[in-house]
């Protein structure tokens, strides 16, 4: 693997995910939040839940996966630089 | 026991823990002081930058602002904790592969300038200095409020503790006394929240009591809105903050400004290696998100509990009777923060969303989260609990921002631009001499808080939106940038935003000399000053690419530096 070939599968990596990090807060709980509230979720609204419970749940579990991607693609770097 | 007596042991005790850790961690070198060492754990550092982060205005003020604008509130939920991942992704493990001490030290590196360190520095400054002025109030508050000593005393007790463990200990002692800071605050949020929502839903999860049905079988959200929405106020769960698109750009400001802002991305220096870094930012987020999906529940079930306190049924007759209002009512009503008009002279509170005739005048905002146990009637160890907490997050606030400032001064100042042969020695008491500096001068404001106090948190998020940020996120992902579009994006970004906010708000927020007025029809696209950092941010980008194409490229061992930054550490 390359320098160049590994920063861009990094680039691709962070694309993923702040597109699931803006899908989650920007499009579910500011831009559509009036079409996900008529989903109604036990007590919840769903828009509302996006924007005030959701959201973050998703951006916690999108940091650790980014970073075990991350620390995979660092392995493969290192094992193939070292040959 | 008596409520002040309980308080009263619960922070001193504390305070001693904190006393004790600065004794044991003291620093030894500049390492030590500018990132402890260097060796700190992934959760470790995730738990300080928790508290680092948790100020005050999380504690206190947040669930307050959610429990009165509703969702319109989500701005601050999304806003505070999205930033993570931004840091997680474009900033935190490419800073700490650096092995940089400071902010302005990688902006000075990647720009080959004095000049851009300058200007990080001052921006660093400015939006620490008012960051910190909002801290110091707090535990003036908290103090004045439970312990019922007077303001001035609460407050010198609290910068004496700061002062001892920030000077000795440095970014060590600060990192271990903000781990159990974390701990402590996090209980004191998270105790009365589990009891409250048992109390009204029956299940202990608050997160999952917010979506629960109540005992008389209505969601306790649907219920909420019926209640709000029948005395006059805005339905709860879809009443926006002025608009979607001014929500959108706050909750951009918001992100991008807690990603830039250098008391945060210090503690991803003081991890031991690049993987770590980027992984405490994930425990970082986990930590924060347990109280921030709290505070939504906290903030509902308060603003519930305070209408139903006043208004049990929808029969007017039935409101309180101002003679038989709880202590609580007296005692907010003793800080001026709660205030009760008879305007039609009954003898009881009414409290609606009409102006005419809503007789609640004042019902500050701060008071939901520390009142909020009293009103449920918690038990009075609850209650002290909570003093604690308070304490604990304006305090671990306190001391990064402290810190940010003193180390700038020390290791960007003196050492980087004035005196780069000083000793190590030399740097190490210069950096106590500016914490000790420091925290004299953010006492200062905090006994003497100019007008402006109240606009000053949200001139932080803006300038490190539209500075640091920008920079540093450039300096990573493209190496066309160079030093004269660095600074010149830089200058652009915190102009552009600080001229939106002082036309609107007044020059240095003195409100006479708004020349433009803080009203909605003037202001651009209908975005409120306060989330201009986003628009900053992008003229700073915009300038920064426009100027480097004008000016004389990257050098070349510059191109390599980013280069060795974007790969992986070897084994």
């Amino acid at each position: 693997m390359s320098k160049d070939e590994y920063w861009s599968a990094n680039i691709k990596l962070i694309v993923i995910t702040l597109a699931i990090w803006f899908s989650v807060s920007y499009l579910a709980g500011i831009v559509f939040v009036d079409i996900l509230n008529n989903i109604q979720i036990a007590g919840y609204k769903l828009g509302f839940w996006f924007s005030q419970q959701g959201a973050m749940y998703v951006f916690v579990a999108l940091i650790f996966w980014y970073s075990s991607q991350i620390d995979k693609l660092d392995t493969k770097y290192n094992e193939e630089g070292s040959k | 026991m008596d409520l002040q007596v309980l308080t009263g042991i619960f922070v001193f005790t504390t305070f001693a823990i904190y006393i004790v850790i600065a004794i044991i961690a003291r620093a030894k070198t500049t390492e030590d002081f500018y990132v402890a060492g260097g060796n700190i754990s992934a959760v470790g550092n995730g738990m300080a930058t928790a508290a680092d982060w948790m100020s005050a205005a999380s504690f206190i003020s947040m669930a307050g602002l959610i429990a009165f604008y509703g969702y319109g509130g989500s701005v601050f939920l999304l806003g505070w904790t999205g930033g993570y991942v931004l840091l997680a992704t474009l900033l935190a493990p490419y800073l700490r592969k650096h092995h940089t001490h400071t902010v302005p030290e990688f902006i000075s590196d990647r720009y080959y300038s004095k000049a851009a360190r300058l200007v990080a520095v001052i921006c660093l400054i400015i939006a620490s200095v008012t960051y910190i002025i909002g801290q110091m109030k707090g535990v003036g508050v908290a103090f004045s409020r439970f312990l019922e000593v007077d303001y001035d005393t609460g407050l010198t007790i609290g910068i004496g503790i700061v002062f001892f463990y920030a000077v000795m200990g440095g970014m060590k002692g600060i990192t271990y006394t903000q781990m159990v800071q974390y701990v402590i605050m996090i209980f004191a949020y998270t105790i009365p929240a589990i009891f409250i929502s048992l109390q009204l839903t029956g299940n202990p999860i608050p997160q999952l009591g917010l979506g629960s049905m109540m005992a008389d079988g209505t969601y306790l959200l649907d219920k909420l809105d019926m209640v709000v929405t029948d005395l006059g106020f805005k339905e709860y769960t879809t009443q926006y903050r002025l608009s979607g698109l001014n929500m959108f750009v706050y909750t951009v400001s918001l992100m991008i400004g807690t990603a830039g802002l250098p008391h945060v991305i210090m503690r991803f220096f003081t991890v031991d290696s690049v993987k770590a870094a980027r992984q405490s930012a994930g425990w970082a987020l986990l930590f924060i998100a347990i109280l921030y999906t709290t505070a939504p529940a906290v903030a509902a079930m308060a603003r519930l509990n305070l209408m139903q306190t006043i208004q049990p049924t929808s029969d007017m007759s039935e409101n309180l009777q101002y003679e038989q209002r709880p202590t609580w009512f007296k005692n907010w009503e003793k800080t001026g923060l709660l205030k009760f008009e008879d305007k039609n002279g009954d003898g009881r509170i009414q409290y609606t969303g009409d102006k005419a005739t809503n007789e609640m005048v004042k019902v500050d905002r701060d008071i939901m989260v520390l009142a909020n146990p009293e009103i449920a009637k918690l038990p009075n160890w609850v209650i002290a609990l909570v003093a604690a907490g308070g304490l604990a997050a304006a305090l671990s606030t306190a001391a990064g921002l402290l810190l940010a400032i003193s180390s700038s001064i020390s290791r960007d100042l003196l050492k980087g631009i004035l005196q780069p042969d000083m000793s190590e020695e030399k740097e190490l008491l210069s950096s106590r001499i500016a914490m000790g500096v420091a925290v004299m001068v953010a006492g200062y404001y905090g006994f003497n808080p100019p007008d402006f106090a109240a606009g000053t948190v949200a001139l932080a998020f803006g300038l490190a939106a539209s500075s640091i940020f920008p920079a540093l996120m450039m300096g990573i992902f493209t190496k066309k940038i160079n030093k004269e579009g660095a600074i010149a994006g830089m200058l652009a970004g915190i102009g552009i935003t600080l001229l939106y906010v002082f036309q609107h708000k007044g020059i240095m927020f003195i409100k006479e000399t708004a020349f433009l007025g803080d009203m909605d029809p003037n202001w651009f696209l209908g975005i409120e000053p306060n989330a201009f950092g986003a628009i900053g941010a992008i003229v700073n980008f915009t300038v920064a690419f426009i100027v480097s194409g004008m000016t004389k490229p990257t050098p070349k061992h510059i191109e390599e530096m980013v280069d060795n930054l974007r790969l992986p550490e070897s084994k």
